[in-house]
């Protein structure tokens, strides 16, 4: 199988689920050909394929974007609507929390709303306080939604393929760092499940619990303390919410020791929700405190030096695994 | 303005009937403590609704807001579901979960009724969209208040709205009021529809109080979103003859105003219009004698029904628990 991109991997899965079902489309600002097919990418080449009216581009006005994604969903269309920077979800947040969440239990069941909300976000480029955000937490303390992000690219274009088939509103959150990974092509019509976590590596002595990005922090941290003789687990959530606890839980239970991870910062993250639980459902198996890493409580700065410093750090996740296995 | 046919003009009158005399009903079963939940009064703004509403197709879609009491019955939804909901009963439209200021209709078009002031715009050009997209020739219809014209998904949507030419219809009901907030003092400019220029849309203020206004207004609206020719912003004068929501004081209304509301109430300028075409006073009290017997039927069936189970809060949160 070929090598292929999360960028290449995403426009993929939105190309086979468009050429299967006519109500798929897109819309978002520069997202057709005439703006080159979207700022990363990701819908290169579905313009010509498909037309400019299910590869929509659209002023610059989120609400009405996510409005009509979700008036369309609800007259049975699969939108799938682009947020350029997950920043801008403030723009929109009523037409997402107010509506699309909550649309189909206000209705008693009737209008379900299947609609995927992509959008890009990460830090480490530069983009200063609003472009750069992580905010899963907000969308994971709602009822309605489910919030997925995937880590690698065969994740990237199963998770969208679900996402797309989803009949309800997904969070789907692309990192920008991550759009550049390589891997093998998962091929046509592969799915990854939404709410099912991945065993990213296995390992006896601590489970991180991670998605996105820091995946891949966790992975190559596991891969240098394994020639220390530690044994690190990696859970990638995949789906952030709601996310699956079993698999979760399995994992703390085996290991006796939790540290949960994630680019967004730290106080009332989806580590905070993760820990709780865990020590409500695992204390037995706890061997210490769930541990917590996240991004500084800070809007995320500029300078290249201030964004490494912000970001939780290889080194920080080395310290907290020795802290909590009491090597340190 | 174009005349409008005698069944054309029986049909607005009932629909219009309906609207008020369930907007009494409500204001009775509130008044007298049989009911106690929010409700949004639309006497005043009866024709408005019922005008609009014959204008469309039964398939056809709708948005409108808390106070949608209006839009909902002259659409047709059934009235023991109707009730049924906001009352809170297992047999609501949304099995007692959404409520007066929520309730969700889609047999009969109604697709959303949204609590939050301007939120149905996008929405209503998102029912459009996908209608411009299957071409199944429905045209969708938003209703919203004066107030709602001030907030930012007004702007996004109208502009959105004239750049695809969808097939959708701005009827704003200019009831003179945002909440408890009077127009001149919300808004300087002389009317909202003038607004629908700054997108290149049509726009034009009619006479809500006057059926040979306000449906030909809505018709050519409906028509030409449905020729694919795009949208109008239609604004329709009226009057809130009452509080922003039931109990609510309403005494900050200047005397003047009161005076003019009166002298301009839509429902005897309606029966005059009947009586000039024809109809008889004994023809058009029995139709308000039918429909109080159907609004009572249904009023005893849904204080009747039962209470939603308490299990609901579980369900239709996502699919997998549906």
């Amino acid at each position: 199988m070929a090598q292929i991109t999360m960028t290449q991997a995403l426009n993929l899965a939105i190309d086979e689920a468009m050429a299967e079902d006519p109500g798929v489309f897109c819309l978002g600002e520069d997202v057709s050909a005439k703006q080159g097919g979207g700022v990363f990418k990701v819908t290169s080449g579905l313009t010509e394929k498909y037309g400019e009216h299910r590869i929509r581009a659209t002023p610059i006005s989120e609400t009405a974007i996510i409005g009509a994604a979700v008036g369309a969903a609800l007259a049975g269309q699969r939108p799938i609507a682009e947020i350029m920077l997950m920043n801008f979800v403030g723009v929109c947040m009523d037409q997402i929390v107010n509506h699309a969440a909550k649309l189909r239990f206000m209705s008693g069941g009737q209008t379900p709303c299947p609609m995927v909300i992509r959008t890009t976000t990460g830090v480490g480029v530069g983009f200063g306080g609003q472009h750069s955000d992580m905010l899963e937490a907000w969308f994971a303390h709602v009822a309605g939604i489910h919030v997925v992000t995937p880590s690698n690219p065969a994740d990237a274009r199963g998770l969208m393929r679900a996402s797309i088939d989803a009949n309800d509103p997904v969070i789907f959150i692309e990192n920008i760092l991550c759009y550049g990974l390589k891997a093998e092509d998962p091929g046509p019509g592969y799915r990854v499940p939404l709410g099912k976590a991945a065993i990213a590596r296995e390992g006896s002595d601590i489970s991180i619990i991670t998605y996105g990005r820091t995946v891949l922090d966790a992975l190559a941290v596991a891969d240098d303390l394994a020639k220390e003789g530690i044994s690190v687990e990696v859970v990638d959530l995949r789906t952030i919410a709601p996310y699956d606890e079993a698999t979760v839980l399995a994992s703390v239970r085996k290991t006796g020791r939790a540290l949960t991870l994630h680019e967004a910062v730290r106080p009332f993250g989806t580590g905070a929700e993760l820990a709780a639980n865990i020590q409500e459902k695992c204390w037995d198996s706890l061997k210490g405190p769930v541990r917590r890493i996240g991004g500084t409580f800070s809007a995320v700065p500029f300078a290249s030096h201030l964004e490494q410093a912000w970001i939780p750090t290889k080194p920080q996740i080395v310290e907290q695994i020795k802290a909590s296995l009491g090597k340190l | 303005m174009a005349e409008i046919d005698r069944d054309k003009l029986l049909d607005i009158y009932t629909r219009t009937m309906k609207v008020n005399r369930t907007d009494e009903k409500f204001r009775e079963l509130l008044m007298g403590g049989k009911v106690a939940v929010m409700y949004y009064c639309v006497r005043g703004q009866e024709l408005v609704s019922a005008a609009a509403m014959a204008a469309l197709e039964k398939d056809d879609y709708v948005v409108c807001t808390y106070r949608g009491q209006g839009e909902q019955t002259a659409k047709g939804i059934p009235m023991e579901k109707w009730w049924g909901e906001c009352l809170g009963k297992a047999t609501g439209t949304c099995k007692g979960k959404g409520g007066t200021m929520h309730i969700t209709d889609p047999e009969t078009g109604i697709m959303v009724t949204t609590g939050v002031v301007g939120s149905g715009l996008p929405i209503a050009n998102g029912l459009a969209m996908a209608s411009q997209n299957n071409g199944d020739g429905r045209v969708t219809l938003v209703s919203f208040g004066d107030g709602a014209a001030n907030i930012g998904g007004f702007h996004e949507a109208m502009n959105m709205a004239q750049l695809y030419k969808l097939p959708v219809i701005f009827l704003c009901q200019n009831n003179r009021y945002g909440e408890h907030t009077a127009y001149a003092d919300h808004t300087d400019s002389p009317n909202i529809a003038a607004r629908a220029a700054g997108y290149g849309m049509p726009g034009v203020t009619v006479d809500g109080n006057d059926v040979h206004q306000i449906y030909p207004a809505v018709k050519e609206a409906v028509d030409r979103a449905r020729r694919g020719e795009g949208p109008t912003l239609v604004e329709a004068m009226c009057y809130r003859m009452m509080g922003h929501f039931f109990g609510a004081d309403f005494s900050y209304m200047p005397p003047e105003h009161i005076a003019e509301m009166k002298a301009e109430d839509p429902l005897p300028k309606l029966r005059k219009v009947m009586l000039e075409h024809q109809f008889t006073e004994e023809q058009l009290d029995a139709i308000v004698a039918d429909i109080d017997a159907q609004i009572n039927a249904a009023v005893e069936h849904a204080l009747a029904a039962p209470l939603p189970d308490v299990g609901e809060i579980y369900k239709d949160v996502l699919e997998e628990t549906a």
